[in-house]
Formats: structure tokens, C-alpha cells, sequence
């Protein structure tokens, strides 16, 4: 069952400066001892934003004016490092549907867009004048228009990237390729007997 | 015209074409562990599916094993948890699984291989990025996500883009004293920490012609830091030795056919790259991380790169964090920075060759006072030899802990952690902000035998001068 198409994300944003942002930044390893996904956001980029002590440090997504940003905005290689898909599910249970980065590491990239949690690639110079319209006015309403491949903050507007695959995916609502999967039983077991090592 | 290793097997597991145009891709090995599939058999069962060929799935316990304290319920009643949770899995769904009273439990990435799970032409896939070494074999291995965990469970099978090809060509011979860990570090560092974005990096040269299989699997095993989802090297006469009489491995007639098949998925000669990059093997020196990314590394000779040295605006705002975090100044040598632990484990650098090689040289050293320095076989097998080897008494009487089988102090989840902004020369494969569980702590990624160096001198120091190599710094 195809789920809901996304064809824009529309939300408040927040700014998370750097690059090569990796997944242990974005959960540390020991809140990943659990066995499901539930709970997840709380641990966001714990350590960027909590002391040792649990106490808010000075960071963008603590401050008040960025509360309930739904759109992160960050640097380039956002999500290297781990295969772990809890890095997305954090983002999307601390309820932000959408990240725009310079570039994103490959696995994260398709983990996040299985859940349908937006991955798009804008330039540096663009992302610097997201940032800053999101500075200057905390309430401004961001727009990442996939069919059109276009930002839209206030009425200014610069073009955005998606792979295609990805695109299509999110634009038909069949992010989530199990049942697609699925549906091709038939064709496995045939690609798999032609195969010696497959054999029980 | 021919086609490379990766193409090959590509054809050879491609199912279908999706109507997104990725590529349903049959996955030959399913390897698990206990933090990223047990919410995928949670997914499984909210669908009343099951898995679809448990045969091809083979599980272990890694991350959060504690590794040294053996009785169980461990004092972390999370990781009890996570332990119960995958042998109830593996049990209701027919899984093999070599769990810690097996003696073959261990770091996933090193327990297939060690059981002739891990062979070529095949396609192998788990819920770990460090899947890549697999590749060390002429398999094409995948880190994946759990979603992805319950797909292949569920089907067998990933959608996925597929990717280009670059080859990495290392030739001639390595310097004394300088292992494969320098290799992948000189690569990365070369090549960047996104480089590999959409390849798959073929390693190929005189240099990997030479090398054993566990030094293949080292390279391998940090093609994800690089940003290649896959590394691989042509399966050779040394593959197929390493595989001979391992569990797993096809026996008598079967053996003979498989050596055939597996031989045919070699990359052709008149094959084309996407991409060719060419090093020269005598160039790499011992390679020690001092930044935040596993491409932020220099040679042992070099000093720390100054912010000013960066080009851009993004590499200096780079390179100031980086600087900020580890606390070190531009410009000064990497040689002699204090360190507080040492650690020589992890799927990178946790393997019996490892320990053989860096006991050789730590005989008759002691740990630097002040030190804590702790050796973690990669996994109940490799400790087993190692012990009646006699190894861990050779690590003992130097002044190393000796522990169990685990991932340990590569990323923390069990109790072996830094605390506070504690310094380690670490043999693992990433040096992230707080990757060895202390948000401050500060990890130097090296080869095993520099972190033995830096073990016995209590800073990072030269394994040659250290340990007396005769031609150091030649």
C-alpha cells in the first residue's frame, strides 16, 4: 500500500552549522540500546545540545525562536559514518520531516528516504541565505517544492537537488519498497536457483 | 568488453527493476546483530511476514557485549535485553546464531569470514556500515539500515541505485612499519571522506596482490569512511586458501566447482572504470588521525595542518572545529601528544594477525604509567588461538588488559568508554566527537602497532624508532 505522495514539505527551520555531520553526532551510540525506534527523538543530537550533566547548552536547536522547526539546514556529507537507521528516526520522532544539506552520505540518504524523511542537496551560497533568512526572521515559513526542485523562504527562492530514484519515490508515495519488494517473490526465487550458494 | 567484479555480481543478483528505477538486488548472506535488527524483526512480525530464507541469515552478538565480565544478566539490564531480544528472533525464525556459548561469537565483520560465511561473487548485506570488508573476499558487501534489515528478512532482497566503479590501484612494496591500517588512512585522506559518494572502490595493484587476506579486510573495512558503501579486491589463489576447510566453506567436489565460479566473477582485464587512481605504495608512512573525520590524518613525520592551510572557507571552518575539539595547535607535530588509553581491537584491526604482529614487538616494552591500554580480540576465535598462542600473557606481562571477544572501545555501547576528554590512539575506524562514549573524548586513529607505540611511550610516537626497526624514517 503506497503511503501519502510528498510532494512539498512546507515548515519552520533551524540551522545546524558543519560539515561531515555523522550519525554518532546526530545519536550517540549508547542510545542505541533499544529494541525499537520509539523514544528516539528525545536523544537528538544529544551531546551537541545537553552537558554532561543533561543541562541545555547554547545551540540552535535549544533556542526557543526555532521551537517546533519541522526543516533542518546543514552542511556538506550531513549523516557519514554508521549504517544506523536511528539517526533518521530521531530527526523524524524530534519531528522534522525534511533535511537540506550540501550533500549527504549515501546510507543515511536512503534510510531517510525510506521513512520519508526529505533529503535535498543545495549549494553552499543558497543554504548561507537559507540560514540567514532563517536568523533574521525565526518565523519565516520554508517550502522544499520536490516536483519543482525548488527552496522557497519569504518570497525568495533558489533550486534544490534530489536523486531522481528518490524523487519519484516520494512523489508516488512509494518510499517504503517492501511491498514492491514483495510483490517480486517469484523473480527472487528464480535469480536465487541459478545461484549455487543460495541452495539450502 | 569485459566487465568489472562489481558488475558481475551485480547481474548475477539483480531481480528486477523497480518502477523508481532502482534495481531489486537479491542478497546472497544476511548477516545481524543485536542493535539494528531488532526493530526490524518488530516491523516483520507488526506485518505477520517472515523471514523468507533463514538459511542465508546468520546472526552474532557484538556491540554491546561487555568484555570482561562473562556472566550473565550483565550489569547493564539494557544489554541483557538486547541480548534476549536476538536469541528469542533467531530462535522463533530458524537463524543461526553464534552466541557467547558457541566460542565463534564475536564482531560480526569478523566472525563471517573466520566461518566461510564470507566468499566471492556473493552479495552480502548488514545492518552495519562496516560491511564493506566483506569485500575483502570479490563480494559485494553493503552496510544497510534497519528498514532495509526488514527487507531483506521479508524478501531476501534491497532496492537499490547502482553504483559506479573506481579503481584504486596501490602498487609496490609498503615501507617497514607501515600496515594496512596506513594504506586506507593515506587513501581516505587523499581521496576525502565523501569521495567514495556513489562508488564502489575496486582495490587492485601489487601492493593488494601481496597482501593477506586480513590486511584486504582492513582496507575493506574503511571504505564507508572514504563514503564508498562497498570495497572490494578480486578473489585470488590467497582467497581461496583463506577459505579452504572454514565451516562453512563448499567441501570435496563442491569446492573445486565453487573455486571455478568464484575465479569467473574476477574483474576482466579490458574492463573500463568510472574512475582510476594510482598510489604508490612506498609514499604512505605510518598515517595517525588528529581531527574529527577519519580523513583529517597525517603522516607520523608531518605536523598538524594550520587552518590557514585549508583552501576553502568549509575546510578551514573544518579544520578550526577539529582543532577545538581535539585541543591541539595548528602547525605543532602529531608526534608526541600525550595519550591516557590505548586500544587495539574493533572489525578494522581485531583480528589474530593483528595481535601477532604487534606482540612481536611489545615483548619486553611496559605500558606507560598513567596509561590505560586494553587489547580486545574481535572475536571468541581469534582469542582462543591468541591464547594458546600464549599472546595474551605476552600483552599481560607489557602491561595490557586483556579482555573478551566485542566491538568494545570502537563506539562505547558496552562499558569500555573514555571519560572525560581522555586521549586514546585507537585502532578502530572512526574518530568522530565522542565515538568511544565521553561526549569530549578525543580518539587518534593509527595502525596497532602505533598504538603500541604510543602505549609504551605514553604519546604518539613512532612505531619504528620505538620498537627498533632498521630502516626507520628510511
Amino acid at each position: 500500500m503506497p503511503a501519502t505522495p510528498i510532494k512539498q514539505v512546507t515548515g519552520k527551520g533551524v540551522f545546524v552549522p558543519g560539515d561531515d555531520i555523522d550519525t554518532d553526532r546526530i545519536i550517540p551510540a549508547r542510545f542505541m540500546k533499544c529494541i525499537t525506534f520509539d523514544g528516539l527523538g528525545d536523544y537528538l543530537f544529544y551531546d551537541v545540545r545537553k552537558t554532561e550533566s543533561g543541562e541545555d547548552k547554547k545551540h540552535n536547536l535549544n533556542d526557543p525562536r526555532f521551537a517546533g522547526a519541522s526543516i533542518l539546514v546543514s552542511g556538506n556529507n550531513f549523516g557519514c559514518g554508521s549504517s544506523r537507521e536511528h539517526a533518521p528516526q530521531s530527526i523524524l520522532r524530534a519531528g522534522y520531516s525534511a533535511v537540506i544539506a550540501g550533500s549527504f552520505a549515501e546510507i543515511f540518504f536512503g534510510n531517510s528516504t525510506n521513512l520519508g524523511v526529505v533529503c535535498v542537496i543545495a549549494s553552499d551560497a543558497d543554504r548561507a541565505s537559507i540560514a540567514q533568512a532563517i536568523e533574521a526572521n525565526p518565523e519565516i515559513e520554508l517550502t522544499i517544492d520536490i516536483e519543482d526542485h525548488k527552496i522557497w523562504f519569504g518570497d525568495q527562492s533558489v533550486p534544490c537537488d534530489i536523486k531522481p530514484g528518490a524523487r519519484d519515490s516520494l512523489l508516488s508515495g512509494n518510499y517504503d519498497p517492501l511491498d514492491e519488494l514483495l510483490e517480486g517473490a517469484g523473480d527472487v526465487a528464480k535469480t536465487a536457483g541459478a545461484l549455487p550458494y543460495m541452495q539450502a | 568488453m569485459g566487465k568489472s567484479l562489481f558488475e558481475k555480481v551485480w547481474d548475477a543478483h539483480a531481480v528486477r527493476q523497480l518502477a523508481n528505477g532502482q534495481t531489486q538486488l537479491l542478497i546472497g548472506t544476511h548477516l545481524i546483530h543485536e542493535v539494528t535488527s531488532p526493530q526490524a524483526f518488530g516491523m516483520l512480525r507488526d506485518r505477520d511476514l517472515k523471514v523468507q530464507y533463514p538459511h542465508r541469515t546468520f546472526a552474532t552478538v557484538d556491540h554491546i557485549v561487555p568484555t570482561n565480565e562473562a556472566v550473565e544478566p550483565y550489569s547493564d539490564p539494557l544489554a541483557q535485553g538486547m541480548i534476549e531480544e536476538l536469541r528469542k528472533n533467531c530462535a522463533e525464525n530458524n537463524v543461526t546464531f553464534f552466541d557467547t556459548n558457541t566460542g565463534k561469537q564475536g564482531v560480526v565483520h569478523i566472525v563471517g569470514p573466520e566461518q566461510g560465511i564470507t566468499q566471492p561473487g556473493t552479495t552480502i548485506a548488514c545492518g552495519d556500515s562496516h560491511t564493506a570488508t566483506h569485500g575483502a573476499f570479490g563480494a559485494i558487501a553493503f552496510g544497510i539500515g534497519t528498514s532495509q534489515v526488514r527487507d531483506v528478512l521479508a524478501t531476501q532482497t534491497i532496492a537499490l541505485n547502482k553504483l559506479k566503479v573506481r579503481r584504486i590501484n596501490v602498487n609496490g612494496t609498503l615501507p617497514p612499519g607501515v600496515y594496512a591500517k596506513d594504506v586506507i588512512l593515506h587513501i581516505i585522506r587523499l581521496l576525502g571522506t565523501q569521495g567514495g559518494t556513489g562508488f564502489a572502490y575496486e582495490y587492485a595493484g601489487t601492493t593488494f596482490d601481496n597482501f593477506t587476506m586480513e590486511e584486504r579486510m582492513t582496507v575493506c573495512n574503511m571504505s564507508i569512511e572514504g563514503g564508498a558503501r562497498v570495497g572490494y579486491v578480486n578473489p585470488d589463489d590467497t582467497t581461496f586458501e583463506y577459505l579452504k576447510g572454514r565451516p562453512y566453506s563448499p567441501k570435496g567436489t563442491a569446492w573445486e566447482a565453487a573455486v571455478e565460479q568464484w575465479k569467473s566473477f574476477a574483474s576482466d582485464d579490458d574492463c573500463t572504470f568510472d574512475d582510476v587512481v594510482d598510489i604508490d605504495a612506498s609514499q604512505i608512512q605510518p598515517t595517525v588521525t588528529w581531527g574529527i573525520t577519519p580523513g583529517q590524518g597525517v603522516g607520523i613525520e608531518e605536523n598538524i595542518p594550520t587552518v590557514a592551510d585549508a583552501p576553502t572557507q568549509s575546510e578551514r571552518d573544518s579544520v578550526a572545529e577539529a582543532l577545538e575539539y581535539m585541543q591541539f595547535e595548528g602547525g605543532s607535530p602529531i608526534k608526541g601528544k600525550k595519550i591516557d588509553v590505548a586500544f587495539i581491537g574493533s572489525c578494522t584491526n581485531g583480528r589474530l594477525s593483528d595481535f601477532q604482529e604487534v606482540a612481536k614487538y611489545v615483548k619486553g616494552h611496559k605500558v606507560a604509567e598513567g596509561v590505560q591500554a586494553i587489547v580486545v580480540p574481535g572475536s571468541q576465535v581469534v582469542a582462543k588461538i591468541a591464547e594458546e598462542l600464549g599472546l595474551d600473557k605476552i600483552y599481560i606481562e607489557a602491561g595490557f588488559e586483556w579482555r573478551a571477544a566485542g566491538c568494545s572501545m570502537c563506539l562505547a555501547m558496552n562499558p569500555d568508554k573514555l571519560i572525560g576528554d581522555q586521549l586514546c590512539a585507537s585502532s578502530s575506524n572512526r574518530n568522530f566527537k565522542g565515538r568511544q562514549g565521553s561526549p569530549t573524548g578525543r580518539t587518534m586513529l593509527m595502525s596497532p602497532l602505533m598504538v603500541a607505540a604510543a602505549a609504551v611511550t605514553g604519546q604518539v610516537s613512532d612505531a619504528r624508532e620505538v620498537f627498533g626497526f632498521a630502516s626507520a624514517n628510511a
